[in-house]
């Protein structure tokens, strides 16, 4: 929680607070019986705090009640919210703020711009690890976890959905450096193509709606790009989370082409060249002789995602080694240099934005495929606050980190479901689900204040001469306009 | 004619609304360049603030005379929210200071996440109905109706305007946050303790959000947690539109919003009246990106 | 062209027969601000022409106005590939509405017309910047090839080649890699190629970003101050580089420098602005003998340098203006803190 704030300022206290601030607790003395008291201090003050933010929330809650609206008082939870605050902030400045001050600021005097990786390095071992992980998951799973296979299949498709769609978004906002608040707007018009175009035409499948539901997000990318691309960093940000909203709202009021709040449901399953997985004669396992079992299907549709998800990284990885990738990485870097070298930042842009609503669009079809139901509840601005918040908090522009943080964020949160003894300790009033996204919104923000630059901040050079050199954060821009 | 005078009244008192939020943007904006994402938030919880002491005022201490307890409330849903607004700064966005651009808008989405959903765990996620309070009000013509609750929405806000822009222009507070919107190292080596002004910016911001929420409570009688985002948003698009950094242009930008989103809804179709406010957010940016009232930016090469 | 100095040597004077780049009467105001009034001069074709001035006296904004960053109030900025002044084209160009027009043995560009990336891609004008702008994340070759960008578009098939692994673009990859191996070794660069532009030292950004604009194969080289805050040798070095580019690459340079020993000793050709206006147009010893131009360098208190009552007037009149210069500048500052 909040600490006190430090009182004297002279000019050179706030420079170097500014350099120290996400260092160490301001003002704690390192040694001795002072530092005791002044950790007390804080910890009263930080509970104290804590007190007067909590009273209307905590110690009070207000429900419709007959004749009215009813007060109710919570004063145990209010002192037990108090004490824990305290507790922890004690903790923290005893054991905590001090050795992350001395640690941090070693490391960051002898941490080098520049690091040399000839051959194999840990992050290239840990990616084929993870991918052959993945390869082999589902059957994995169905080994060691057969009696929750279908619930764990369920959320590695979900994670392998958030991690295309940050590798999507990555893009966009990790390479281009364009930040793009609306990115879920072409996610949802990857699932409505494919919604409509399949229960209005007989013939279309998920396969050939596929491709068509990524050209028209690509289509819309840059329908909306051309006229806000050339804002500058949060302008973007605030029109492009316009433009999603105006899109949800759109799907949301058109009943007529798009069903309104009601969504639009019986979209086709995808099928294995003609195969459905259903049970009957021509099904997919009366096909090649199995006996039938739904987790077929969950099997199939992850391989698909797998499968899209790879294509994703295949292109981009290539892309960012050819003319336009590094187009996009110079435009992050300075857009006035680019154009100085001939650059037309616009149409480089726009490539970007394109690419990167594509391959939305191709993941909102999946999304479609998979449920089977779509409906607006599905396209709101949390999910582009999600899916943004795992590409900065992988690492811009790291493929890496997205999987990171695709696999903390989303299999993290969904692993609160299960944490079933919470409700021994907090009682059976205590549902574990619905803290999931205050859970998510408090590591957003603590990631970010422990690694403002994500999870994985080095850069790959995209062309090497002799040596491969990663780079150090400090010195990639990140799309902080010019 | 009736009909539209009408709309005007209601549009003014909406856009009164947007522009008390807008301020907090704005001012923000102006001071640390980052888009205070949380700041819609805030608001909510300054409603709820508002909505809990006013239940408790009225029914659990009985006070029955409103203006008191109106006034009492302002207060105190004031105080709190700054607070939730200083910690917002300190936790969120001051370890972030001098980091990459994007951080602070992540963490602010963060935060506004988790200002939700505290709100929506401890209070529930039903909506909260408050009966009105201030009813009556006086017939300008034939047909046209100006309550006393608009009137007090546009006094208040009238008032906290003229005082907030003699803040800015007078004190040194005022000053001390102009010296930061030019240059927060110059401010800090000329003795400007930059880290409270900031900090004050947040409460003052906050202040003002707790009591547009009050006035959203009053005048819409129904509050629930996702309040803060439709009308934060609209907000940040009111600053915008009146040239963000600048306050009067806050204020200009959120009645232009209020009327805007009034006669849409009045005249084309409720449905599609948020269409409307972001419509005009895109057009605004893409046609004045420095706003009605804002400094023209050149391009430094 | 109005010549404020008369001419008496005998130096050739190619920037007046074989200019390659011509500014015409160039305005630029800013608000209330005239930063640049009525300008006109000649760069010649083949030449190092220097653009000197106090600070404040419109140079950058020259530079801005020439390489698109600027759109010019007034005036008429005329690019030229190929011998000659080329008159009867440049002027049916500027009749029709067309941003270039060629005849056989080359083409003129008007570059008021033009969008900053199109006078770079098609005029073959480039620039660096006063503050530094590279890659900094980028390593020194990826920063060379950024620059041969349009090239490597079109051989990777505006990407869709390039994603399809088709050969082309390996090829043209290749030559692009060659080019900026070989200004890497003209800059002295080559041992920090695969490092970030950012880590390397100043003197051998300010090359770097040299050797870039080279690698987008430029008829007009245009250098913001490119020996600021470089020591005596390095200095020295930019300029041999300088002159190698001008002698082998024949590319025509149009320099801001604030360093007099780099001016005099590499210049064909010097042009002195102060306040917007051109005061001395000529070669090294023309422009060091002008009284105007040691006025403007050592203020006006000498009152026998002031011999013509004309002169007194321009100064006069940038004296009047020269608190509002002054604030501007410091406006600019400020805001440019903050970013």
């Amino acid at each position: 929680m909040a600490q006190t704030p430090t009182s004297t300022m002279s000019p050179e206290g706030a420079q170097a607070k500014a350099e120290k601030r996400a260092e160490a607790a301001p003002g704690l003395p390192r040694t001795g019986p002072g530092r005791l008291q002044e950790a007390l201090r804080d910890a009263v003050m930080t509970a104290a705090l804590a007190g007067v933010l909590g009273f209307f929330f905590l110690a009070l809650r207000t429900d419709i009640a007959p004749g009215g609206l009813a007060i109710t008082t919570r004063w145990g939870l209010w002192f037990s919210a108090i004490a824990i605050v305290f507790a922890g902030r004690l903790a923290l400045n005893l054991f905590w703020f001090d050795k992350r001050g001395g640690g941090r600021a070693a490391v960051k005097t002898t941490a080098k711009t520049t690091v040399v990786s000839e051959g194999l390095d840990f992050m290239t071992i840990a990616g084929w690890v993870m991918f052959a992980v993945a390869v082999v998951l589902p059957f994995l799973i169905m080994w060691l976890l057969p009696g929750q296979q279908r619930q764990l299949i369920d959320l590695s498709i979900l994670i392998l959905t958030y991690v295309m769609l940050g590798w999507g978004l990555n893009i966009v906002v990790g390479l281009a450096g364009l930040l793009d608040l609306g990115y879920v707007a072409f996610y949802a018009v990857g699932a409505y193509s494919f919604a409509l175009l399949s229960t209005h035409f007989e013939f279309i499948g998920f396969w050939v709606a596929l491709p068509l539901a990524g050209l028209l997000a690509a289509i819309w990318g840059v329908i909306l790009g051309f006229p806000v691309l050339r804002l500058r960093g949060d302008y973007l940000a605030i029109v492009t989370l316009a433009f999603g909203e105006i899109i949800r709202v759109v799907l949301l009021n058109w009943y007529q082409f798009t069903g309104g709040p009601d969504g639009i449901s019986r979209i086709p399953k995808p099928t294995l060249f003609g195969l459905e997985f259903a049970r009957g004669d021509d099904g997919f396992a009366a096909f090649f002789g199995l006996e039938y079992s739904t987790i077929h299907r969950f099997i199939f549709i992850y391989y698909i995602i797998f499968v899209l998800a790879i294509v994703t990284h295949l292109v981009t990885v290539r892309l960012r080694r050819l003319p336009v990738g590094r187009a996009w990485e110079a435009m992050r870097e300075d857009e006035i240099a680019c154009r100085s070298l001939g650059i037309n930042t616009t149409n480089t842009k726009l490539t970007a934005f394109a690419i990167g609503a594509m391959f939305g669009g191709f993941a909102g079809s999946f999304f479609a495929t998979r449920q089977g139901f779509i409906s607006p509840e599905s396209f709101t601005f949390l999910e582009s606050a999600i899916i943004l918040a795992i590409v900065v908090l992988g690492g811009l522009g790291s493929q890496f980190g997205v999987v990171i943080a695709s696999i903390v964020m989303i299999g993290g949160i969904e692993l609160l479901r299960n944490l079933g003894f919470l409700q021994q300790i907090f009682g059976e009033g205590f549902d574990p689900v619905r803290f999931r996204m205050l859970f998510f919104g408090m590591a957003m923000v603590a990631i970010m204040v422990w690694k403002p630059r994500g999870l994985i901040s080095t850069r790959e050079p995209s062309v090497v001469l002799k040596h491969r050199k990663k780079i150090g954060a400090d010195m990639v821009s990140q799309g902080e306009g010019h | 004619m009736d009909y539209f005078l009408q709309q005007l009244i209601n549009g003014l008192t909406l856009g009164s609304i947007y522009g008390l939020i807008a301020i907090g943007y704005t001012m923000v904006y102006g001071i640390i360049g980052m888009i205070n994402f949380a700041h819609g938030d805030i608001f909510m919880v300054g409603a709820f603030i508002a909505l809990t002491t006013f239940l408790i005022l009225t029914s659990v201490l009985g006070f029955a005379f409103l203006p008191v307890v109106l006034l009492i409330v302002l207060i105190i849903a004031m105080l709190f929210t700054a607070a939730w607004g200083w910690t917002v700064e300190r936790v969120a966005y001051r370890p972030l200071r001098g980091s990459f651009r994007l951080a602070p808008l992540i963490t602010a989405i963060g935060m506004s996440i988790v200002l939700q959903n505290f709100v929506q765990v401890t209070q529930g996620a039903r909506v909260k109905p408050l009966p009105p309070q201030i009813r009556g009000g006086i017939q300008v013509i034939e047909g046209v109706q100006l309550s006393y609750m608009q009137i007090i929405i546009i006094v208040t806000t009238v008032v906290l305007m003229a005082a907030f822009t003699l803040l800015i222009a007078r004190t040194s507070l005022g000053r001390a946050q102009r010296a930061c919107e030019q240059d927060q190292k110059m401010a800090a080596l000329l003795g400007v303790n930059v880290d409270r002004t900031i900090s004050l910016t947040f409460v003052m911001g906050a202040a003002l959000a707790a009591v547009a929420g009050i006035m959203f409570m009053l005048l819409y009688g129904v509050i629930d947690f996702y309040i803060g985002f439709l009308a934060g948003v609209k907000a940040f698009t009111a600053a915008v539109l009146g040239g963000i950094g600048s306050l009067p242009g806050a204020m200009l930008g959120g009645l232009l919003i209020g009327l805007i989103e009034v006669f849409w809804s009045g005249y084309f179709s409720v449905e599609y009246k948020d269409v409307a406010a972001f419509s005009i957010l895109a057009i605004v940016l893409i046609f004045l990106p420095s706003g009605l009232l804002g400094k023209p930016e050149v391009e430094k090469v | 062209m109005a010549q404020t100095t008369s001419v008496e040597s005998g130096a050739h004077r190619r920037w007046e027969n074989d200019p390659v780049l011509s500014v015409e009467r160039l305005t630029m105001r800013f608000g209330g601000l005239v930063a640049v009034n009525d300008l006109s001069f000649d760069v010649g074709r083949g030449d190092i022409t220097a653009l000197i001035g106090p600070n404040g006296a419109g140079k950058t904004t020259v530079f801005n106005c020439v390489t698109g960053f600027y759109k010019p109030t007034e005036g008429r900025i005329v690019m030229r590939h190929g011998a000659g002044r080329k008159n009867d084209l440049v002027e049916e160009l500027t009749a029709s509405s067309a941003q270039h027009k060629s005849d056989g043995d080359g083409a003129v560009f008007l570059l008021e017309r033009m969008a900053d990336f199109t006078i770079s891609h098609r005029a073959r004008v480039a620039r660096t910047f006063q503050n530094i702008r590279l890659f900094s994340g980028m390593t020194v070759l990826e920063n060379l090839l950024v620059a041969q960008h349009n090239k490597l578009m079109v051989a990777s098939g505006y990407t869709i080649g390039g994603v399809l692994m088709l050969p082309g673009y390996r090829k043209a990859r290749g030559e692009a890699v060659d080019r900026a191996v070989y200004w890497m070794e003209r800059t002295g660069l080559i041992d920090r190629a695969d490092d970030p532009a950012g880590d390397l030292p100043y003197g051998a950004q300010r090359r770097l970003e040299i050797a870039r604009a080279m690698c987008t194969g430029p008829h007009l080289l245009c250098l913001d101050e490119p020996a600021a805050g470089l020591n005596p040798r390095e200095s020295a070095e930019l300029n041999e580089l300088l002159q190698f580019i001008r002698n082998e690459h024949g590319t025509s340079i149009l320099l801001i420098e604030h360093d007099m020993g780099v001016v005099m000793e590499i210049s064909d050709h010097i042009i002195v602005l102060d306040y917007g206006e051109k005061i001395a147009d000529g070669d090294a010893d023309q422009v060091k003998t002008d009284p105007k131009v040691i006025a403007a360098y050592l203020g006006v208190e000498d009152e026998e340098v002031l011999e013509q009552a004309e002169v007194l007037e321009v100064v006069a009149e940038a004296v009047g203006s020269k608190e509002e210069v002054a604030r501007k500048i410091q406006r600019g500052g400020g805001e440019g803190g903050k970013q």
